[in-house]
């Protein structure tokens, strides 16, 4: 590994056994990324996002292949994800949501509380702070999971759609909001969209990968200079080309997802 | 004002109109619906009580065997009076409650780690689920023999009872945890210990309540087979007392004792599940 790299993946395979069937999630993949860098996955339905992202926060195990991951803080924990989907704890309150890694590591409870309050003000919750999640709207509840993995403040962030259930303004408000927190901590991101327009607002480079199974088809960078919203972005014309290009990758793998399930 | 802020502000705005809206308009009803269901629950009964009396005058049900309310009631005054009642109702209640206890606890954490843990499971579940099965009043001629006629024998009975149905719905509850949470509880570096405390437990509560309602059922029918024999006092005793006696207002009397006791029990449960599961959505 170089000096700045901090995940590196070595011909990566993921291998589902169900009862009749082999499902090849992931196959071949090769990947390196560097500290400090906010990388965004894109790829159809199915092609493995999720499936990678589980790898590399220890909750899946690779079928072949090597992870290298370089912690370089032993104090703070390696990643920390926010998952695809509602994945509040129901029986706790927002702020004890959002304080859980904290609580995990036993962190003394005054210590607790004034970190959970810078973020849940950052998320717009603190007025819901005690509040329980089934008062809550999805999108809060978004915002919730969020809060819980910037809290525990990993190595690397690990997002899976953060934004996917939220409506176009929410979506648009926290990508900045997210923006801002990143461009103040500089952490290694990895962050899983549908959206292109997302994508090349948050990233540094975009991984397209090729429908199932999942390998890598392209890496793109960004090079459109920070800090970015989202009014400057779609105005600017490199935005128009980078779309172009990458909605001409992703289109042929949809395309591709669609005809092979057709088969199926 | 950020655009967050002025967001999260509209946000709170419109959600305080649509609190008010729901708040005003079905109150009014549901105060109305709730008193006639109130109504009800009090009409029924009170109508049945009427009638039975009325049959008893009339000759139409037999008065040795089936007495009536107010031949039942003379008989309880008495015994409402002289603390005999009060007597019996506490030594059974004392039973039932130490029973409960000491099959829950167990019942509890057996079934949250056999929940969590599949090699726990594994060799746990054969033994559970061949004893499981059996008739707890089938066992109880061992269990006189085991402990003798004290109080043990009797507080075991329950406590056995409880267990199984508390330990199986423990475990249940466990496992039909949405396994993103213990994706979640992992991937922040739960220890075992905090999984209990921060995912297992919780997660089951609901299931173990359902488990502690059920046991307590169980254990009201279990007190009557276990105050049958070798006991002095409590209220299965007294059924059986009367039954020595043919004594059938005292039967009665016992009955209705039982009935309370399980309801006042029942009521205890779902006011410790009010305050243990606040997170529970019981707009119903
Ligand atoms: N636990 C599992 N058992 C069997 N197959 C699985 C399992 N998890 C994922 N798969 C399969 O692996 C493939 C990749 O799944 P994955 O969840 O990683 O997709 P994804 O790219 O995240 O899709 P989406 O964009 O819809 O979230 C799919 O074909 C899926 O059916
Ligand atoms: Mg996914």
């Amino acid at each position: 590994m170089y000096p700045t790299e901090v995940i590196r993946i070595e011909k990566l395979n993921k291998e589902f056994y169900t009862r009749k069937e082999k499902v090849v999630a992931i196959k071949d993949l090769d990947l390196s990324v560097s500290e400090g860098e906010f990388l965004c996955i894109l790829g159809p339905s199915g092609c493995g996002k999720t499936t990678l992202l589980r790898i590399l926060a220890g909750l899946e195990k690779q079928t072949k292949g090597k992870v290298f991951m370089r912690s370089k803080n032993p104090e703070k924990p390696l990643t920390s994800m926010v998952f695809q989907g509602d994945s509040v704890f129901p029986w706790m309150t927002v702020a004890e949501n959002v304080a859980y890694s904290l609580r995990i590591r036993g962190f003394p409870s005054d210590k607790r509380l004034d970190i959970v309050e810078h973020y849940l003000k950052l998320m717009g919750l603190d007025k819901f702070a005690n509040a329980f999640p089934y008062q809550l709207s999805g999108g809060m509840k978004q915002r919730i999971n969020v809060a819980r993995a910037f809290v525990s403040d990993p190595e690397i962030l690990l997002m899976d759609e953060p934004f996917g259930a939220l409506d176009e303004q929410n979506r648009l408000i926290l990508q900045q909001e997210l923006l801002k927190i990143w461009d103040g901590t500089g952490k290694t991101s990895i962050f899983i969209t549908h959206s292109i327009d997302e994508a090349l607002l948050l990233a540094d480079r975009i991984m397209v990968m090729t429908a199932h199974p999942g390998k890598v088809k392209a890496i793109v960078p960004v090079d459109i200079p920070r800090p970015r919203d989202i009014l400057s972005l779609r105005s600017s014309p490199r935005f128009a080309t980078l779309f172009r290009e990458i909605w001409q990758l992703l289109q042929e793998e949809v395309l591709k997802a669609k005809t092979t399930e057709f088969k199926a | 004002m950020s655009l967050l802020e002025e967001h999260v502000y509209k946000n709170i705005e419109q959600m305080n109109i649509v609190i008010k809206e729901e708040e005003r308009k079905p109150k009014t009803k549901l105060i109305n619906k709730a008193i006639i269901l109130k109504f009800l629950t009090f009409l029924s009964p009170s109508l049945l009580l009427v009638l039975w009396e009325l049959f008893a005058r009339w000759g139409l049900i037999d008065v040795r065997l089936f007495s009536s309310p107010v031949m039942i009631f003379k008989t309880m005054i008495p015994m409402l009076y002289s603390g005999e009642l009060l007597y019996h109702t506490l030594i059974s209640a004392q039973r039932i409650l130490l029973g409960f206890i000491a099959g829950a606890v167990p019942g509890v954490v057996l079934g949250l780690s056999m929940g969590l843990f599949p090699p726990v499971r594994a060799s746990l579940m054969p033994m559970v689920a061949v004893t499981f099965p059996i008739p707890k009043l089938a066992i109880m001629p061992l269990i006189l023999i085991i402990f003798g006629l004290g109080e043990t024998s009797k507080i075991f009975t329950i406590a056995i009872g409880v267990f199984y149905l508390v330990l199986i719905n423990t475990m249940a509850g466990v496992l039909n945890i949405d396994e993103i949470y213990l994706d979640i509880a992992k991937n922040f570096g739960a220890s075992p210990f905090q999984f209990y405390t921060t995912v297992a437990f919780p997660g089951a509560l609901p299931m173990i309540f359902a488990g502690f309602k059920l046991g307590m059922g169980t254990a009201l029918l279990l007190i009557v087979a276990a105050e049958l024999s070798a006991a002095k006092a409590g209220v299965g005793w007294m059924v059986w007392r009367a039954y020595d006696m043919f004594d059938i207002e005292k039967m009665f009397v016992a009955l209705i004792t039982m009935a309370f006791l399980g309801y006042i029990f029942s009521c205890l449960l779902d006011i410790a599940e009010k305050i243990v599961i606040p997170w529970a959505n019981n707009r119903r």
